[in-house]
């Protein structure tokens, strides 16, 4: 098991739009995007966010070792339950998830 | 072929002067910059209001007014005033108007508003006008009568009208992020999908450069594609830099949905002129049958007090969930019983900072904080309702025991008064676009003389 840094990557979170939120997966080599692109599931994702995967839009873009999930927001941006208007701590789920590797 | 300029991803944040200076020695065509997003929450689409100060916006519009005059080419603002109100439009032309004063500048003023009445838009709906994006919010004429402003997006077309008036300053209400930046090389017959695809990569001005904070791009559009030059002397744009910026804030990085069709770069190349010049082509646009805008809403939903106490002592910070879920239990009983209120009358949420404040019930992570804050957030129908909670519940916020046995505690409180009546809420409740016989309808322009 390990984490997104381990393997060679960081992720960052922000708003597309106020009833999405997107993680971009910024992969440091081919390797590691190749690795992640397995080890990251849509339904692990789907987990963090307590959000249905089917919902989930995911790109994985090799011309730039990215890989990019785009999560309905559990709760809309702004809503009194929201707690992060930007979306922007998002990834840090992500990042601190043990992924198995 | 075009070249137009943008000093900035918004109007408010600032920009390089030098690198503006710089942008204007290669004599664009046009200036263009947004001025909003809805990216800092639906409170300022609720009250119509601008999340910049106004006199951070007079401070940098005065720049580019200064900029306009000497470069002889006109200056565009879409979504003026972050959330392009039709109020949030007057007031950057109250700002315009003073600054032309101040400056002797005599000047044609645009004004595009894109404020929706709420008759345009439940006509829209009963004729089958309106679909709803993914995900699907719901709608109806009653959420259409609840919010306090509605606007639509204007796309290219609308800044083309007002940009073909011979304006010298277009103030463009609710505009999508690309729109001001493509509709002069789109005017010009450059390559429609290298239009939309560089105005895209332009939108954040230099976010798609290796200095995201000098503010001031260049793009170049021509018949086949575009290219990409950053103004401050230290920075550079590189193939990964520029397409990096397709991933930004878009929920697809291939597809960018637009009044009237959409941008596909699925095939797209990036390529590098130089160390800091990138060329692209291959951006292809997809007109749809239907013109359509999108539409963004917000209505009230209550009013908000807050109220904050530090936890401090080890005792309490260990067992910071229990003591607030104690406390909740104990203020809900008192709620009830002095004021009547229940469950449904009023929302009572207390968070933990340092404990799971950003992902509350998604929190992963278990940590062994010095100190927590509790935030207590009480939403209510009336602003009234909200205070006099607040002020019910302080004394325990401030004592309240975690057990009945031990000694009566005392939590630290960073101000007074502990509470912080925070007005109306808003909320999103619109995510539609709506079909438009004519891009015009659903838009006002109007043209002054100053």
């Amino acid at each position: 098991m390990a984490k997104l840094a381990d393997i060679g990557a960081k992720a960052r979170s922000k708003n597309a739009g106020p009833f999405w939120v997107t993680i971009d997966v910024f992969c440091n080599s081919p390797e590691a995007f190749a690795t992640l692109c397995k080890a990251i599931r849509n339904d692990t994702v789907a987990g963090l966010f307590k959000v249905d995967p089917h919902s989930l839009k995911r790109f994985e873009i090799a011309s730039l070792n990215v890989i990019k999930i785009s999560v309905p927001r559990p709760t809309v941006q702004g809503s009194r339950f929201d707690r992060d208007m930007h979306g922007a701590q998002a990834a840090v789920l992500l990042s601190e998830l043990e992924l198995p590797f | 072929m075009t070249k137009v300029l943008v000093p900035a991803g918004v109007l408010g944040l600032g920009f390089d002067p030098d690198a503006l200076k710089r942008g204007l020695a290669e004599k664009p065509d046009i200036i263009c910059i947004d001025g909003g997003s809805t990216d800092s929450g639906p409170f300022y689409l609720g009250t119509g209001t601008s999340k910049y100060s106004r006199a951070a916006n007079k401070a940098e519009w005065k720049q580019l007014m200064q900029a306009r005059a000497d470069a002889a080419v006109p200056l565009v603002i879409g979504s003026a005033g972050t959330c392009g109100t039709d109020s949030t439009v007057d007031w950057m032309y109250d700002i315009t108007v003073e600054l032309a004063k101040e400056l002797g500048q005599s000047l044609k003023i645009a004004r595009i508003y894109s404020n929706q009445p709420e008759a345009r838009v439940t006509e829209a709906l009963s004729e089958g006008r309106v679909t709803a994006l993914s995900p699907d919010p719901g709608i109806s004429p009653e959420i259409l009568g609840q919010c306090s402003n509605i606007v639509a997006l204007a796309g290219a077309e609308q800044i083309g009208a007002a940009i073909a008036t011979g304006a010298d300053i277009v103030i463009a209400g609710r505009t999508t992020d690309t729109a001001t930046v493509a509709a002069l090389p789109l005017m010009n017959g450059d390559h429609a999908g290298g239009a939309w695809h560089g105005a895209k990569i332009a939108e954040c001005g230099a976010l798609c450069s290796t200095q995201p904070t000098s503010g001031v791009i260049l793009v170049e559009f021509d018949k086949t594609g575009f290219t990409v030059t950053p103004m401050a002397e230290a920075a550079r744009c590189t193939p990964h830099s520029v397409s990096a910026h397709m991933l930004y804030e878009n929920s697809d990085p291939f597809q960018l949905f637009e009044p009237g069709g959409y941008l596909d770069v699925t095939e797209a190349r990036y390529t590098a002129i130089n160390d800091r010049q990138v060329r692209v082509e291959g951006g292809t646009w997809v007109p749809a049958e239907d013109y359509t805008v999108k539409l963004e809403g917000a209505r009230m939903a209550g009013y908000q007090t807050t109220i904050m106490a530090m936890l401090r002592t080890e005792h309490y910070v260990k067992n910071a969930r229990e003591w607030a879920a104690s406390l909740e239990a104990f203020v809900r009983d008192l709620i009830a019983t002095r004021m009547d209120l229940h469950q449904g009358d009023y929302d009572l949420e207390f968070r933990l900072i340092g404990v799971n404040s950003v992902f509350g019930d998604l929190e992963t992570k278990v940590g062994d904080p010095v100190e927590v804050g509790v935030m207590g957030i009480i939403t209510a129908d009336s602003p009234e309702t909200c205070s006099e909670i607040g002020k019910l519940i302080n004394p325990f916020l401030l004592h309240h025991p975690l057990t009945k046995d031990e000694e009566l505690p005392s939590f630290a409180f960073p101000y007074s008064p502990a509470q912080s009546d925070r007005g109306a809420l808003y909320e999103f409740c619109l995510n539609h676009v709506m079909v438009l016989d004519d891009p015009m309808a659903a838009f006002r322009l109007e043209l002054t003389e100053v």
